[in-house]
């Protein structure tokens, strides 16, 4: 979704200083395909869900209004920011010390690590989904090693409930978060860190009064990434998630495919659409402090 | 001054100053970057590391700065072995070659970070950052971040960074190398005043002589990771050890020839049997040899005269160009038999270009004239 407003949001503000460039052009096919595929089908399906409602405007607040304070909605709402702050939490702890590690390190270590990050992120969401039930089911691979060694009787659950939707999300977001990292530190001049020391500083001073702070963009701008994919998440809580696991994508899978109910599928679409291109905004903003704090 | 604020921690007691490099010594692979190099440096003097990239010179500070392991040898600091110290143990204070200015730090937190990295309480750093902002003439900054200062006011920060935990050791890496030739002439008599002040020792690395040459006490002058020559700039310029040093620290004219002793000089036999003389004194008297003098010791005049004065080298030649250069002129004469001789005569009153072609005579005093042992292979 976020992919809309950069491709079609950068050019416009780039032609308003400079002269007229002849190499935007090359950005047609994008935009082209953009507009085609997913903002012309996209308004379509507000305008007609919206345009079908017969009834007057004060009746069809009223049902919005029904429809977006009722239990199940708010339920998924709450359960939806929940773990998308959860997963976002975890992915920037797990995440924060292999970005670091890859601006750092060198030899063949880094590339183990570039691989192991990047090759799942060039696999399905579904296949890695399935690969961590095989991982996680009762007769999963864990659950039979912990017993095989006698440190648990019965199986654990460790699927199916909001542990198992937790694990496969940060595992699918992981790259995300590493990536983003892994380019904000890049930019930090390693002297920076060199003359802290040579200062007097500890390490761990260093850390705390330099290169924390200079990372700070790369977390604020990797955590909003990972939010805004989590709220709108759907194979995995669907598929490792129990029955308390309703997020709302799955609510408006529900609608549209079980209920037929394209009205609220397009309300709470737009609810969703809404919350993310807030969060962009925000993202977008986050990403020119870079300049502002010149660590670029 | 500097008795007002006594620090209440340190990392290190505070020392007086004195390092010595006793056969310090740094290899990467097979290549040995800094070669068993020793440097004895007195409390309060301003040492410069010289030298042409590559020469081992900022691995030398790096390594008494602690952020390179040396291979070999010891670095002593009032006599305790330092090698293996963590830098941030070492209490030095640092200059970096592009400043390293924290940049989401503003000046005032900039010339703080030591202090309060020592965990000094906060009326204290308060003092003692006003105290080095005014040592800098910064005082009006301490609200503006790096991006917000010129090259010149970046490089006071860096500087007043170094200094305000008053270190005894102040250890610069080309401080100066990314400003104006202006810019560094002044900063340099700024850093020069401020040593001298605070009686710091400052070990000062840089591949500028004029630089080194201004504002050191002691010069070590660095060569493929070999220290050549240590002594005065003075010395160093006016009595090189061999023509690598004569050639790093300015213009020079090196002579080809033969040498025979002869007398109380050492005779150098010019491919056209023209004979040049220099006082005898480095042990150098036999076989291939270079004759040493500075372009501005010689003297150029018009037309040809004899050589009658016997404490005179002289040579004659015709000028092959004249370059302008504001203070001075600096000529090219060929010689017959040996390359061009570079002549720097100072544009005072009355002096004037002469044309090319014309022919000319070349004196110098022959107790300026220094015998060099020809390059090494």
């Amino acid at each position: 979704m976020s992919g809309a407003v950069t491709i079609s949001g950068v050019p416009i503000a780039g032609t308003r200083r400079a002269p007229r460039d002849l190499t935007l052009l090359l950005m047609l096919p994008a935009l082209a395909i953009l507009v085609l595929l997913f903002l012309v089908p996209l308004v379509l399906f507000f305008v007609r869900t919206f345009m079908e409602f017969d009834g007057t405007a004060a009746e069809f607040i009223s049902q919005a209004q029904d429809l977006l304070f009722s239990q199940s909605y708010m339920t998924a709402l709450g359960t939806t920011n929940w773990i998308a702050l959860i997963v976002t939490v975890t992915v920037l702890l797990i995440g924060y010390p292999i970005a670091y590690y890859l601006t750092t390190a060198s030899g063949p270590g880094v590339s183990i690590v570039v691989l192991s990050i990047v090759l799942p992120y060039f696999t399905s969401i579904i296949v890695r989904t399935f690969s961590w039930m095989v991982l996680l089911g009762e007769h999963g691979l864990v659950n039979d090693l912990l017993r095989a060694t006698g440190l648990i009787d019965q199986p654990l659950s460790l699927m199916y409930n909001r542990f198992g939707v937790l694990i496969g999300m940060s595992y699918v977001l992981l790259p995300y978060m590493v990536l983003t990292l892994y380019a904000a530190m890049r930019g930090i001049d390693p002297s920076l860190m060199r003359a802290a020391e040579g200062l007097g500083a500890s390490g761990f001073y260093t850390f705390r009064r330099v290169y924390f702070p200079l990372s700070l963009h790369g977390v604020l701008s990797g955590a909003l990434i990972v939010y805004i994919l989590s709220i709108g998440f759907f194979i995995t809580p669907a598929l490792m998630g129990g029955q308390h696991d309703i997020m709302i994508a799955m609510l408006i899978d529900r609608a549209l495919e079980v209920a037929v109910d394209w009205p609220s599928a397009a309300l709470m679409s737009l609810t969703l659409l809404a919350v993310t291109l807030v969060l962009y905004a925000v993202y977008y903003r986050i990403t020119d402090i870079r300049r502002v704090i010149g660590a670029r | 001054m500097a008795a007002d604020f006594a620090a209440p921690e340190t990392s290190v007691p505070a020392s007086e100053g004195a390092l010595e490099l006793r056969g310090l010594t740094k290899r990467y692979g097979d290549e040995t970057v800094v070669n068993a190099i020793a440097v004895s440096i007195a409390p309060g003097e301003f040492f410069s590391l010289l030298g042409p990239s590559g020469s081992g010179k900022t691995t030398t500070l790096m390594m008494v700065a602690g952020f390179v392991h040396p291979d070999g040898g010891a670095i002593l600091l009032d006599g305790q072995d330092i090698a293996f110290v963590p830098p941030q143990k070492r209490g030095f204070g640092m200059v970096f070659q592009n400043y390293a200015i924290f940049p989401h730090l503003n000046v005032f937190e900039n010339i703080a970070f030591p202090l309060r990295a020592r965990h000094w309480p906060k009326a204290m750093v308060a003092d003692r950052v006003a105290w080095a902002l005014e040592m800098v003439q910064l005082g009006r900054f301490a609200d503006r971040y790096a991006r917000q200062l010129s090259g010149g006011q970046q490089q006071r920060v860096a500087l007043a960074r170094a200094i305000v935990f008053h270190p005894s050791v102040v250890l610069m890496d080309e401080p100066l190398g990314a400003l104006d030739k202006n810019l560094r002439y002044e900063m340099q008599v700024e850093i020069k005043e401020i040593q001298q002040r605070l009686g710091m020792t400052v070990l000062y690395v840089t591949h500028d002589q004029e630089e080194a040459m201004s504002m050191s006490d002691r010069i070590a002058i660095m060569n493929r990771g070999r220290i050549d020559q240590v002594g005065p700039p003075g010395v160093v310029y006016e009595q090189p050890v061999n023509p690598f040093v004569g050639r790093f620290l300015g213009e020079a004219n090196l002579i080809e020839g033969t040498m025979t002793a002869g007398g109380g000089d050492v005779r150098l036999i010019l491919p056209t049997g023209e004979a040049l003389r220099a006082p005898r004194g480095n042990g150098h008297d036999t076989g291939p040899g270079l004759l040493f003098i500075r372009p501005e010791r010689v003297d150029i005049a018009a037309g040809t005269h004899a050589a009658a004065d016997p404490r005179l080298n002289t040579l004659a030649g015709k000028v092959r160009r004249c370059s302008f250069l504001g203070n001075i002129l600096r000529y090219a004469v060929d010689v017959d038999g040996i390359a061009p001789i570079t002549i720097d005569l100072q544009n005072a009153v009355g002096v004037s270009a002469l044309a090319q072609d014309t022919p000319v005579t070349l004196r110098w005093p022959v107790a300026d004239s220094l015998i060099l042992p020809p390059d090494p292979p």
